[in-house]
């Protein structure tokens, strides 16, 4: 399959290793990955804020990268992202676009997926060949549970990676607290809930925290940092792209 | 003004700004300062809402129609706010034909008059109440009381809260703030007649709640309580309780003055068969609540002689003119929303400003009262009260989609707004971000953060706005180079090589 | 215009200012069922239990003995005026028929009530009364300390849909699951605030 890379404006920018593990996992399992150089931003922080009007130009400049018909699918390593995509984007095309950009969003949202939905669903695999002999706490992250409903695909991914000492997350179902500018607008309350998130991380001891989403692990580790937990997070994405040698380290050698 | 009232000359009114409780005195944020530091009232609510959502999840999983039912819930509030005009005029009919009164008010302010009138016209100086969500909206106590009338609520949460002088927190369990410890002083000072003695026993609390209100069923005249449902083709309306005091107001006093929202219709008598199992599984994790009273009219020798039945506008009108926001209307008042919602736990329900907290008040109190931003209004600050975790729909016993109506809201009030600082910052970010070329010299820019990065690569002070995340978060530096930049380089090149080589080798 | 042609008249301006679509109501939950009496004796006995609320069986003619253990040490009992009067001749202790014309506060001596129902729904272990002869005026049921109320396997369904569509929507009605309880002080239910505090049910297995 001809997949495009969606980096997200997050992991383009502040977490380019776990887009790197996406490129890197997808090509291993035999895909054609390219990269639209046109890309930029979902929008979702502009329509979560109530800033529709601005999500317009995002919306357009993301289906004229994705709506093309060589690309088969589009993969990207954030559910919430990915969530956007598929929910909202036609809210701002019917409310502020023409035919047009509606028929482009739904093509372009209808082969839109996040990277654990595209590995179960569509390549059918859970066995990505990884290695990760850290202990590991899994948070399933709002929109991709409660928004795409990826249940337990990412779970059964981990499940198979070698070596690695998953341990359930208690309570993990609940929000970290992020929320996109809710955690500027309402900081103490999104702290909260941060704390009581962290909490639950810290006890099961593991080493790392890891997720489907950047933005949530922004959240997440940067409180583990402030406060030097000692853990850290980790991306679903760069996990299952590990193997016999650690992914980051072809770039730390490399830089 | 939202595209919603495209080709409306006047969209109706909203309830009045200062009458009532469907605002606050606080934004949401400021209000949420203090109570996250209220020790006692967290612990409280972390406790109870979670006893309450285990209940819930066990008694909703055990249907196997739960779906089914809820599918069906929807729909038929649907219904009723697509056919509102015709069902009430129906309901009005049978009412008046079983030997009702009904009375229409078009804003809180009317029906607190009518009330008033109504009880003022019995001589009546004390009035009972059943929990009432309608009548907390409007301020009717308030009201009574500067008439000289004194309201007695009659369920014990709500005596808690009106004996404490305190404002409710939930809409089920209004004094869930409360532990045993607290109400026992409550009682000890406020009650007449109490023991002295009385420890924090929950069954001796409640007993005292028993005697001081057994005199008050057996003398007082007039009662006043809400609806859960109205139904429109029999006229027949349900109060459903757990204690017997709603049984008591129901059934002992003369006079029986009812106020609903005109929103609260079910189509037709069989429809109580669905909200009759979504209701109670959903608000209190019961499989049924002890009591549900059913009326229709009067009926000689049994109840009240006299029954007036207050139809209430106050807002829901303008609400029901916004295609998107009028799924609001369709909530059943279960508070299955606010039990599961991370933010309502933490700040609990008294931050929201309104009679209608947790996710739903966040969606319907702007839409009844406003947002009027020229105010300055705390209802403003509503819509963002939330994370946009979803938690709160996936309960929902009538699928109000609470995650969709609140980005709703937010686009509402950023179009109703003067232009902001984050405006114009949201506007810079989407210029920026609307073309690759445009986006990669923003990246190189941010990259300058690095120098804000220590020597391990944290930043952990930020000028404001975004000192809101660093007061408690660290942030990573930008990285050396960004995604693209490595996509493009050398080594991204060998790197995906060497995966392909991989895949190849897999595949031979 | 008065308040009402208001209000109305607000509702259609909104309902064109944004038509909404017709609406088709699925109902795909489960109603209508059949269930031998045997399923149903089981799951109400399970479900009144879970209430904290007594449970008697018997046949119908061991009405009058069981009214009698159900009503215990009860000494003045009231009963509904179409009430069979079989029903409580062994109970030992004064039975006064209760009427519309009896001010409600005598209700407050007395110890106990036995009555009829309606309909039972077993699945949420309620039963339904709706005024009728045998169950008297609402007031009876709610006043005194104890209900012992008579429930026929026969009228016994399984679940609410089955209950609802029984009903005479004119009478009016008391659903009861339980005795009166109140769970406001940290969530721990409480038996007994307002309404009785002791619920008894006889179950007449062939009745």
């Amino acid at each position: 399959m001809r997949v495009a890379l969606f980096a997200t404006c997050l992991g383009d920018t502040l977490f380019p290793e776990a887009v790197k593990a996406t490129a890197v996992l997808l090509t291993r399992l035999g895909q054609e990955v390219v990269f639209p150089p046109g890309q930029t931003c979902c929008g979702q922080m502009h329509v979560n804020t109530g800033y529709q009007a601005d999500a317009l130009p995002l919306v357009r400049n993301y289906t004229a990268d994705f709506a093309d018909e060589s690309i088969d699918a589009v993969v990207a390593p954030s559910g919430s992202c990915v969530g956007s995509i598929r929910h909202q984007h036609e809210i701002v095309a019917e409310r502020y676009g023409d035919r047009s950009l509606r028929e482009r969003v739904e093509r372009a949202g209808a082969k839109t997926y996040e990277l654990s939905e595209f590995l179960v669903d569509v390549l059918g695999v859970t066995d990505v060949g990884a290695r990760f002999p850290h202990r590991v706490t899994y948070h399933p992250t709002c929109h991709s549970l409660r928004m795409l409903r990826v249940g337990d695909k990412p779970l059964r991914l981990l499940e198979q990676v070698r070596e690695i000492d998953l341990v359930e997350l208690p309570r993990a179902e609940e929000c970290c607290g992020f929320g996109g500018t809710f955690a500027l607008k309402n900081s103490e309350t999104s702290t909260a809930m941060l704390s009581d998130k962290m909490r639950a991380v810290t006890t099961t001891g593991a080493e790392f925290c890891s997720a489907g989403d950047s933005s949530c692990l922004m959240h997440i580790g940067g409180g583990l940092s402030r406060l030097r937990t000692g853990t850290g997070t980790v991306h679903l994405a760069e996990i299952l792209a590990s193997t016999e040698q650690r992914f980051r380290s072809e770039e730390e050698v490399s830089a | 003004m939202s595209s919603a009232f495209l080709g409306f000359p006047t969209p109706p009114p909203r309830a009045p700004y200062a009458t009532g409780h469907l605002r606050g005195d606080q934004s949401f944020p400021e209000a949420a300062h203090t109570a996250l530091d209220d020790t006692q009232q967290r612990r409280n609510l972390g406790k109870a809402t979670a006893t309450i959502r285990g209940k819930r999840d066990q008694v909703a999983d055990e249907l196997p129609d739960w779906e089914e039912l809820r599918s069906a819930g929807s729909a038929l509030k649907a219904d009723v706010l697509a056919r509102l005009p015709e069902l009430l005029e129906r309901f009005e009919r049978e009412v008046t034909e079983r030997g009702g009164v009904v009375h229409w008010a078009r804003d809180a302010d009317e029906a607190n008059e009518i009330v008033t009138r109504l009880v003022a016209d019995k001589d009546s100086d004390e009035v009972l109440k059943v929990k009432s969500m309608a009548t907390q909206e409007i301020g009717l106590n308030e009201h009574l009381g500067s008439a000289g009338i004194s309201p007695v609520e009659t369920d014990l949460a709500e005596l808690i809260v009106q004996l404490g002088a305190d404002r409710p927190s939930h809409i089920l369990v209004p004094a869930i703030h409360r532990n045993r410890a607290e109400i026992r002083d409550i009682f000890l000072r406020e009650m007449p007649g109490v023991d002295p003695n009385l420890d924090d026993d929950p069954v001796r609390l409640a007993e005292e709640a028993r005697k001081y209100l057994r005199s008050k069923f057996m003398s007082t005249r007039v009662a006043i309580s809400g609806a859960n449902f109205g139904v429109a083709d029999t006229g027949t309306l349900s109060v459903v309780e757990s204690e017997g005091n709603g049984r008591m107001c129901l059934t002992m006093p003369e006079t029986l003055i009812t106020v609903m929202g005109i929103e609260k219709l079910v189509p037709s008598f069989t429809d109580l068969e669905v909200f009759l199992q979504l209701l109670p599984r959903s608000s209190t994790g019961e499989r049924m609540n002890p009591y549900t009273s059913m009326w229709t009219g009067v009926t000689e020798g049994d109840g009240p002689e006299e029954f007036h039945l207050v139809l209430l506008d106050n807002g829901r009108s303008a609400t029901l003119a916004d295609g998107v926001g009028r799924e609001a209307l369709q909530c059943i008042r279960c508070s299955a929303c606010l039990n599961v919602c991370p933010v309502y736990e933490r700040t609990g329900g008294k931050a929201y400003g309104s009679t209608y907290p947790g996710p739903i008040g966040a969606v319907l109190t702007p839409q009844l009262a406003g947002m009027h931003e020229s105010r300055d209004d705390p209802n403003a600050s509503l819509p963002y009260a939330s994370s946009l975790c979803g938690a709160c729909y996936d309960v929902c016993p009538v699928k109000i989609d609470i995650p969709s109506l609140l980005v709703e809201l937010r686009h509402q009030h950023v179009e109703q707004s003067r232009y902001t600082a984050e405006a114009a910052m949201m506007r810079a970010s989407s210029l920026a971000m609307s073309s690759a070329k445009r986006f990669t010299k923003a990246q190189r820019a941010s990259r300058l953060g690095r120098v804000l990065g220590g020597a391990d690569g944290r930043i952990s002070a930020l000028p404001p706005p975004l000192n809101a995340w660093t007061s408690a978060r660290d942030l990573p530096a930008p990285p050396k180079r960004t995604f693209r930049e490595w996509w493009d380089s050398e080594d991204g090149r060998e790197a995906v090589r060497a995966a392909r080589r991989e895949a190849e080798r897999g595949e031979s | 215009m008065n308040a009402r042609d208001v209000v109305l008249g607000r509702v259609r301006d909104a309902l064109a200012a944004a038509p909404p679509e017709p609406v088709t109501v699925p109902r795909e939950y489960r109603g209508g069922r059949e269930s031998s009496g045997e399923q149903r004796l089981e799951l109400l006995v399970d479900r009144l239990g879970e209430y904290r609320a007594d449970v008697y069986r018997c046949s119908v003619a061991e009405t009058a003995s069981t009214v009698a253990e159900a009503l215990g040490d009860a000494r003045l009992v009231a009963v509904p005026g179409g009430l069979d009067a079989s029903w409580t001749e062994e109970f030992t202790g004064r039975v006064e028929v209760d009427s519309a014309e009896s001010p409600v506060r005598w209700l407050e001596d007395v110890d106990g009530v036995v009555t009829s129902s309606a309909v039972t729904c077993a699945e949420t272990g309620t039963v339904f009364l709706d005024a009728a002869g045998d169950q008297g005026r609402r007031a009876l049921t709610l006043v005194p300390d104890l209900h012992v109320c008579v429930v026929d396997l026969s009228s016994v369904v399984l679940g609410v849909p089955e209950a609802v569509g029984r009903l005479d929507p004119v009478r009016p009605t008391t659903m009861i699951s339980g005795p009166s309880a109140t769970s406001d002080i940290e969530l721990d239910r409480v038996e007994g605030v307002h309404g009785p505090r002791t619920l008894r049910v006889v179950v007449r297995v062939d009745g």
